[in-house]
């Protein structure tokens, strides 16, 4: 079991967590201008990287999103970022 | 006369005797003694049957290392598979069976499989029995296969789990893993010190030693003494079986008082492995014969409980270890032999010794009864003590990723490039005799403090298995993995040692290979040419040894697993005589009859009368704030901001997808103030999407969500009634359909208590939705059931609200819909046309998959071959083509209540557009006809809305 540390709450046991995907899959905007291929990318490709991945969670039992940077070989998982406006 | 048991001697406690039964046999033992060792004693050699020849075996053995013997322990009410004898303790009145065995272990009636052995080699199975199906051979196969029994009618016990942190966690409480224990805890470090014996002390149990000038067993009592002191925390029977992420360490307690075992979740700065290591066999034909033993299991057995294993033993070996059991086991009284394969081996007085030779054959039938030597020396006995060499316990750090290294004078992988925050040490890491651990100890721990003993040597020659060897050699015992086999695996290119290991099945019973994997590798290296290093090992995976699921579980079982929620009103839904069921995780009322008659008979009396249902597990979800509209027009696919305060909207949420996720009806209570009413199953996934969407997309605005839904009990009053029960109930409230016209909500007293009506319908008749605070409900609840049954009405069950909502044609989500189902499906095309705010999932349904005029679209179904009910399930078919076509399938199917015959939901392909055809069901092999009609079936028009 892994031990995610919320910005928030701190280190907290892997199931209270929720994973909220890649950070930085921005919603593309306009629907009418939105190529197919953007919105694909958008819904269904994912980063899926061996080593260091960039994600948001959610900490279930505080209901706060965060970011969070982990090593998807080591397991290893830096302290959780808040996440502000205007960040990517 | 075989193994016996001494009159003095070993740590059992002669004044506590003890009987269980093996087989239905009594056997006798005593406080102390492990199931095994009171086996042992009992002079009873074969205690089971091999996994695949059916052939005798007997202990090799003395702990988690056995490969041969396990029983299906039954105790009282508790009953454990499979358990290996050498690890339980012994204690009065268990029942135990041999596993794998039938009728037992002496009279195994599948024995005879043996005499085909030539014939059933590695990969047999699969390759004869392919003609003409596997399955007809699968049953009687199956039956033999597997080992020991589950009862299913007993259960394990719910077993503890505990969280612990510390400093450090000392993985053996050998007398390496005592020492490292007491230097750390003596430099203040928080200590757990972890032992899978039934008592601390590991080899000094039963080996001699010289520790600081004392006797091993002095130096023992004197270091347990001082971690008391020290406040160490001793787990003994305790298996450290896994590493996992973020250094936590998995470990499995067992208790000698038989309850359940306990899993330790234990995350340590640092962990010290000492786990010792295991004995190997030595390769010669006929080696499993019961009576052959490993050395050291042999001595444990003999210094632990006082059990000599035999009158007259050989102790063979390709090590400087066997001459002290030899020594010890004729000081205990037997007539010993020691085969020594290394040419140096110094005399033993009192002990025939034949140096330089090893083992080429065992004689015996059930047992040993003599063994050949290589040069043809044929000596009788009644065992037959093995050491091939030791296997370091390296599991742990195998398990970390650490890389091994083939250590050439000792003959074993050790510990290679170190792991962070893992030091192994002692056995574990290749030192195999004390003074070479005590002296790395040290440098190992950074720390001062080790103890001292004599210095000693360990010598080893190899004693692989040798390729073209004749006879019947066994490399893996509990698998029955032959050296023929692995030669044959070697003929068909299966050469890679993972290969090996799937091909032969070599290492992988519940042993996990502990005392076959080297030798099995070894000879696959012999036999393709190539070092033991170049073969490599296979994969270290957890758990080390088998882990009860009654442990893993813990108390995460059943209700706890999943807890059903409970109805604020189930006290007064019981009283009433209901039949409760779940749905969605709700325990709710299915119908209040007697059976499932009274289902249609409610749907009927809420059609003629009045209905009363209990929808309070109907999502409520608070979003306020002055941004909740904006807010809310990107999460609907319906434009919500334009809703006037106090009225309700129906609409779907969907997913970036296009799919519909939910439905339901939008309240805007004020200005600033809506209600989500998902589906009761949907809610906590729906509050977690408006929270993800809150803080991603309107992070800076004034928005609040509020899960009102378990705080708030709802009343659902339906029929052409429903006014005049709430008016009889005695509710305060406008009920003037045009001050309170259908979808819209407007607030009502019930006497002090205050509380929303909200005019919606999942029935099609007039209906109030009564919402108030939970505990406030069962008052409500009485009113308006005594109001409802005056006046011909009464509780309706969730079963009559689907038939009710059916032939209306009203859909629940996931039932009526699938992963594929776009709002226009559903009839719903307004939205995407009109609306000019993005929302969730809008692009999605721009694309060509969404447009396609094909698409499986929501109708009605009549039957239309004089037939009752249509079958939920049943495929539409397109006849047109070569061959049937499936064009969707029935969702709900029901009885009619207000509607005169049965009425049906489906996704059909092009459904809107084919009103009126009539298409062939397909469903478990038969067919019907039905006519394809709109969606709802009663009060097309919706005038009972406001009747
Ligand atoms: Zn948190």
């Amino acid at each position: 079991m892994q031990i995610f540390s919320c910005p928030f709450c701190g280190p907290r046991p892997e199931y209270e967590f929720h994973f909220g995907g890649d950070l930085g899959n921005h919603r593309p905007e306009g629907f009418d201008a939105v190529p197919d291929q953007k919105w694909a990318d958008y819904l269904y490709f994912r980063n899926n990287p061996k080593g260091m991945a960039r994600e948001v969670w959610m900490h279930l039992t505080c209901g706060e999103m965060f970011s969070m940077t982990r090593d998807t070989v080591t397991m290893e998982a830096a302290p959780g970022e808040a996440l502000a406006e205007g960040q990517p | 006369m075989t193994a016996r048991r001494l009159p003095l001697g070993g740590e059992i406690e002669r004044a506590r005797p003890l009987r269980f039964t093996f087989d239905g046999k009594v056997i006798e033992g005593f406080v102390g003694d492990t199931l095994a060792s009171a086996l042992l004693a009992s002079g009873r050699q074969v205690l089971g049957r091999s996994f695949k020849y059916r052939r005798p075996r007997g202990l090799f053995g003395a702990g988690v290392e056995e490969p041969n013997i396990c029983a299906d322990v039954t105790e009282g009410a508790a009953f454990r598979p499979n358990q290996r004898v050498t690890t339980e303790p012994a204690r009065d009145g268990l029942v135990l069976r041999s596993a794998s065995t039938a009728p037992d272990a002496e009279r195994d009636r599948t024995g005879f499989i043996d005499l085909f052995a030539r014939f059933i080699p590695s990969g047999f199975y699969y390759k004869t029995f392919m003609f003409p199906d596997w399955h007809l051979f699968e049953p009687r196969i199956r039956a033999m296969a597997g080992l020991g029994r589950v009862d299913p009618a007993k259960t394990g016990p719910v077993g503890d789990q505990v969280n612990h942190f510390c400093d450090a966690l000392v993985i053996g409480a050998g007398p390496v893993g005592l020492a490292a224990a007491r230097m750390l805890a003596g430099a203040g470090k928080s200590v757990v010190l972890a032992d899978d014996g039934s008592r601390p002390g590991g080899s000094l149990l039963y080996r001699e030693a010289e520790i600081d000038g004392m006797p091993g067993a002095d130096w023992l009592a004197e270091t347990l003494a001082q971690l008391a002191g020290l406040g160490v925390t001793i787990l003994p029977r305790t298996t450290a079986f896994g590493l996992y992420d973020h250094g936590l360490v998995a470990l499995n307690q067992r208790h000698e008082d038989g309850r359940a075992d306990t899993l330790w979740r234990v995350r340590p700065e640092r962990i010290v492995l000492a786990a010792g290591a295991i004995e190997r066999p030595l390769p010669f034909s006929m080696n499993d014969l019961p009576g052959i033993m490993s050395a050291q299991a042999g001595l444990s057995y003999l210094r632990r409980q006082a059990v000599l294993p035999g009158a007259n033993i050989v102790v063979a070996a390709n090590n400087s270890t066997g001459a002290g059991v030899a020594r010890a086991m004729a000081e205990a009284g037997a007539r010993v032999t020691l085969v020594d394969r290394r040419p140096d081996t110094a005399p033993l007085s009192g002990i025939a010794c034949h140096a330089g030779r090893s083992i080429d054959r065992a004689l015996g039938r059930k047992a040993v009864q003599g063994v050949v030597l290589d040069d043809g020396t044929e000596i009788t006995c009644d065992c037959l003590l093995v050491s091939g060499g030791f296997t370091p316990t390296i599991h742990l750090y195998a398990q970390a990723k650490g890389r091994l290294a083939w250590d050439e004078t000792r003959l074993a992988f050790l510990p290679g490039d170190p792991v962070p925050g893992l030091t192994v040490i002692g056995g574990a890491a290749g030192q195999f005799t004390l003074g070479e651990a005590f002296a790395t100890l040290p440098a190992a721990l950074g720390l001062e403090g080790a103890p001292t003993a004599a210095p000693s040597s360990y010598a080893i020659t190899p004693a692989w298995p040798e390729p073209g060897r004749k006879g019947r050699i066994w490399i893996d015992y509990q698998h029955d993995v032959t050296a023929k086999d692995v030669e044959l695996a070697a003929r068909e290119n299966f050469t890679s040692v993972e290969h090996l290991k799937r091909y032969t099945t070599l290492g992988m019973a519940t042993d996990q290979g502990k005392t076959s994997n080297l030798n099995g590798l070894a000879l696959m290296g012999a036999l393709t040419g190539r070092e033991i290093p170049e073969v490599g090992t296979t994969t270290y995976r957890p758990p080390f040894t088998p882990v009860p699921y009654t442990s893993l579980a813990g108390l995460r079982g059943g209700e706890r697993m999943n807890p059903l929620r409970r109805l604020a009103l189930e006290g007064r839904h019981r009283a009433l005589g209901a039949a409760m069921g779940e749905y969605g995780g709700w325990l709710r009322p299915v119908h209040y009859g007697e059976d499932d008659a009274a289902i249609l008979a409610e749907a009927k009396m809420a059609r003629a009368t009045v209905g009363l249902f209990d929808a309070s597990p109907l999502g409520k979800i608070e979003v306020i704030g002055p941004d909740a509209a904006d807010f809310l027009d990107f999460i609907y696919y319906n434009t919500v901001s334009t809703l006037k305060p106090g009225g309700c909207r129906y609409g779907f949420i969907l997913a970036e997808s296009g799919v519909v996720y939910d439905d339901g009806v939008l309240v805007r209570l004020d200005e600033h103030r809506f209600v989500v009413s998902c589906s009761s199953s949907h809610v906590a996934g729906v509050h977690a999407m408006l929270e993800e969407w809150r803080q991603d997309r309107f992070p800076a605005r004034r928005i609040f969500i509020h899960n009102a839904t378990a705080g708030t009990a709802t009343i659902t009053v339906t029929g052409p009634e429903a006014r005049a029960a709430i008016r009889a109930a005695g509710i305060a409230a406008d009920l003037d359909d045009a001050a309170f016209p259908h979808m819209t909500t407007r607030p009502g007293r019930h006497g002090d208590t205050p509380l929303r009506l909200t005019r919606v319908s999942f029935t099609g008749d007039r209906s109030y939705e009564l919402s108030i605070r939970q505990d406030l409900a069962p008052g409500l609840w009485d009113a308006l059931d005594g109001a409802a049954r005056a006046l011909g009405g009464g509780p309706i069950g969730i079963e009559a609200v689907m038939i009710l909502r059916a032939e209306k044609g009203y859909i629940v989500i996931g039932k009526d819909s699938d992963g594929m189902t776009r709002p226009m499906d559903l009839g719903l095309a307004g939205p995407l046309r009109s609306k000019k705010a993005e929302f969730i999932g809008k692009r999605s349904l721009l694309q060509e998959e969404a447009q396609r005029p094909d698409r499986n679209q929501l109708v009605g179904l009549q039957p239309a071959d004089g037939g009752g009910l249509l079958p939920v399930g049943a495929h539409g078919l397109d006849l047109s083509g070569a061959a049937p076509r499936s064009i969707g399938y029935v969702t709900s199917s029901y009885p009619g209540a207000g509607h005169d015959g049965p009425v049906a939901l489906a996704l059909i392909e092009r459904g809107a557009s084919r009103h009126g055809e009539v298409i062939e069901l397909h469903h478990l092999g038969s067919r019907r006809r039905a006519r394809i009609t709109a969606p709802c079936a009663f009060d097309p028009k919706g005038d009972r809305l406001n009747g």
